[in-house]
């Protein structure tokens, strides 16, 4: 038998041209009044996938989940599932369920009651019922609140009881909407583990609605980035972080110092660009940038180099001065200011013990970074 | 502040409570009253209470008091629910605002024109007055009422609870059944209980729509006023304050219990 982890590395199916989407959105335009949600757009969502969709709000991200579970239908466009056309098609007859954000629990019954809702919907016989509603509670860990009102519960009670609610049925497609959200850091962080190993475990394909990027990196094996109703870019948390699509992809997920300028040169994969403060930055993998096109060269903090002296054979190297620094114990932050007014962001992993040249405020400093530390955007 | 009674304090409260209460006071001891005479006393005695229950006037008018009660709260609750439910529901119809201000009129409405426009209307029709009419007239004024209290309750209703019924499989009308309606139930029950009591001392309306045979106990003690106050109406109005009294004590109690029990459920979660 495969472990959790090889399945899980081994799972690609949107590398794979013949492999069948289980959720398609296609040209999904959803319009409220004179505000549109959704804005003409397709996505594909495959079985046994944990996919996120990422934004901000009014991104469109919780309207796509509720078309999905029925509650709101699109201006245009249509959803399908497994093939089959969804339009038309009320929430209480679709093969999937919503865990909701505030939980929306039944406060007039127990966890017990809660849990058994769907199956008895089904007419599912009393004893498969009893047996169900204790193998969910068991997956939760709650078996001793059976008994128990929802307000009768903690926060992470109450959000694992809506979590065994909407899985007690078995359905096909598990959609959840922030379902961390109100919890505290700590147990959010516990949460994400098991909502992974749950959905390795039932092998459920998950979508889940969040605006928290390390939520969505840490869980999803796809993340969408949502802004204004249409998808700025679909690819896994490594990709998305290592090579977004655009300026907007680049800095909504994590950290990004942006180096404007215009091609000066292109041969090959590699080019110089002319920084907007006469900087000149040599990078691989220039991507699709022509000659004379206006790009931006994003870097991460964390492949910035900050030291006190000019570093030997660094391709790229500018000089400033320390404007700020944060020690964070296992690293150092700091804010580098560049003579034209540009402050770069740069990571230090204190790998080894307190220096004896700790740089620090008002420091001459050095930033430098390799040609293919960042990616060349043009979007 | 000086939270000491101040001499002003204690008279205001004074006065306040027996401008409140005197009349009420001076009724109830009065009904324990062994002379026949209203107005003087002449030792204790509870006879009138008997009496009471043998006048079959009284008895019969209590009785049809009840029954329209009950049935015109029962209809009220369930139109003036109905009610709350589009206003609140369905928000974006044509006219809403129309709608939902004719619906609240009759809470402003003076009593005799609402009866003055129900008499015109059953006799237009044709329909005999009677217990009926009385009944039809007290769904009219009472319905709008209990909109008021179901429609506040929804208003703080989380739809959510409504979205995950139906996304666990339940049809929109098992979702109302098993969902909506236990969770504003309190609400409900206690439009319910406002249309009751409306109905139990509407004196005006009942006036104008009743006819023979179908007296309620208001208009029956009325009638016998204006003949002279007797120690058995007396007795009649204190039993009637005593069983409303009962009714918002309990009510309240409960309510206190709840609230109680809710409280120490709530830290108890929290401490787990």
């Amino acid at each position: 038998m495969k472990s959790l982890g090889s399945i899980r590395r081994d799972f690609a199916p949107w590398k794979d041209p013949s492999a069948k989407p289980y959720i398609a959105f296609e040209n999904v335009t959803k319009v409220f009044g004179d505000f549109t949600a959704v804005d003409d757009l397709s996505l594909t969502i495959f079985e046994k996938e944990f996919f996120a969709l990422l934004g901000g709000s009014g991104s469109g991200k919780s309207t796509l989940l509720r078309m999905l579970a029925g509650f709101d239908e699109p201006t245009k466009g249509r959803i399908l599932l497994d093939g089959q056309d969804l339009a038309g098609i009320p929430p209480y007859r679709r093969p999937l369920n919503m865990m909701f954000q505030s939980y929306a629990l039944f406060p007039h019954m127990t966890v017990e009651a809660n849990i058994a809702f769907g199956l008895k919907q089904e007419g599912m016989p009393k004893a498969d019922i009893a047996a169900r509603v204790a193998e969910m509670l068991k997956l939760v860990k709650l078996e001793q609140f059976a008994k128990r009102k929802p307000h009768q519960l903690s926060g992470g009670q109450r959000q694992r009881v809506a979590l065994a609610r909407s899985v007690a049925k078995r359905p096909k497609v598990l959609l959840l909407d922030e379902p961390l959200g109100a919890l505290d850091k700590k147990l959010r962080e516990e949460t994400q583990f098991e909502l992974m190993d749950l959905q390795q475990s039932l092998g459920l394909t998950f979508v889940i609605v969040t605006h928290d990027q390390e939520e969505a990196m840490t869980m999803a094996d796809r993340i969408a980035i949502l802004d204004k109703g249409q998808v700025m870019q679909v690819a896994t948390p490594a990709e998305i972080y290592e090579a977004p699509a655009s300026r907007f992809v680049a800095s909504f997920v994590g950290n990004v110092n942006m180096f404007e300028g215009t091609v000066a040169a292109r041969e090959a994969n590699k080019a110089r660009i002319a920084g907007a403060s006469g900087a000149e930055i040599f990078v691989e993998n220039a991507g699709d940038a022509a000659a004379g096109n206006a790009v931006a060269f994003a870097v991460r903090p964390e492949k910035i180099k900050v030291s006190s002296k000019r570093p030997e054979g660094s391709a790229n190297a500018m000089e400033g001065e320390v404007f700020d620094l944060a020690y964070l114990g296992d690293m150092t932050v700091y804010h580098v200011r560049l003579p034209d007014g540009q402050v770069v962001k740069a990571s230090a992993l204190n790998s080894s013990r307190l220096t004896d040249d700790p740089l620090t405020w008002n420091d001459r400093a050095w930033i430098s970074f390799q040609p293919d530390a960042g990616v060349v955007l043009t979007r | 502040m000086n939270p000491t009674w101040s001499r002003f304090n204690i008279t205001s409260v004074v006065l306040g409570f027996a401008f409140l209460y005197l009349p009420i006071v001076l009724l109830v001891v009065f009904s324990f009253n062994a002379s026949r005479l209203v107005t003087v006393w002449g030792g204790f005695s509870i006879k009138w209470y008997g009496e009471l229950f043998r006048n079959q006037g009284l008895m019969d008018a209590a009785w049809v008091t009840l029954r329209v009660g009950v049935i015109s709260a029962t209809v009220a609750t369930v139109l003036g629910t109905l009610a709350a439910l589009a206003l609140t529901r369905y928000t974006r119809f044509r006219g809403r605002v129309l709608f939902s201000g004719m619906v609240f009129a009759p809470l402003v409405m003076p009593e005799v024109i609402t009866g003055l426009s129900l008499l015109l209307l059953f006799v237009a029709i044709d329909l005999d007055r009677g217990f009926l009419t009385v009944t039809l007239a007290h769904i009219t004024f009472s319905m709008c009422f209990v909109a008021v209290v179901v429609q506040s309750r929804l208003m703080s209703f989380d739809r959510s609870l409504e979205e995950a019924a139906m996304d666990l499989g339940a049809p929109p009308v098992k979702t109302f059944f098993q969902v909506t309606l236990p969770v504003i139930a309190p609400a409900v029950v206690s439009g319910w209980m406002l249309a009751f009591t409306l109905s139990l001392d509407d004196l005006v309306i009942a006036s104008f729509a009743s006819g023979p045979g179908a007296t309620t106990l208001p208009m029956k003690i009325y009638s016998q006023v204006r003949l002279g106050v007797t120690p058995e109406i007396n007795a009649a109005c204190t039993l009637m304050i005593g069983i409303v009294a009962a009714g918002v004590l309990a009510a309240s109690i409960v309510n206190k219990r709840r609230e109680a029990q809710r409280q120490r459920d709530a830290q108890a979660a929290l401490r787990a």
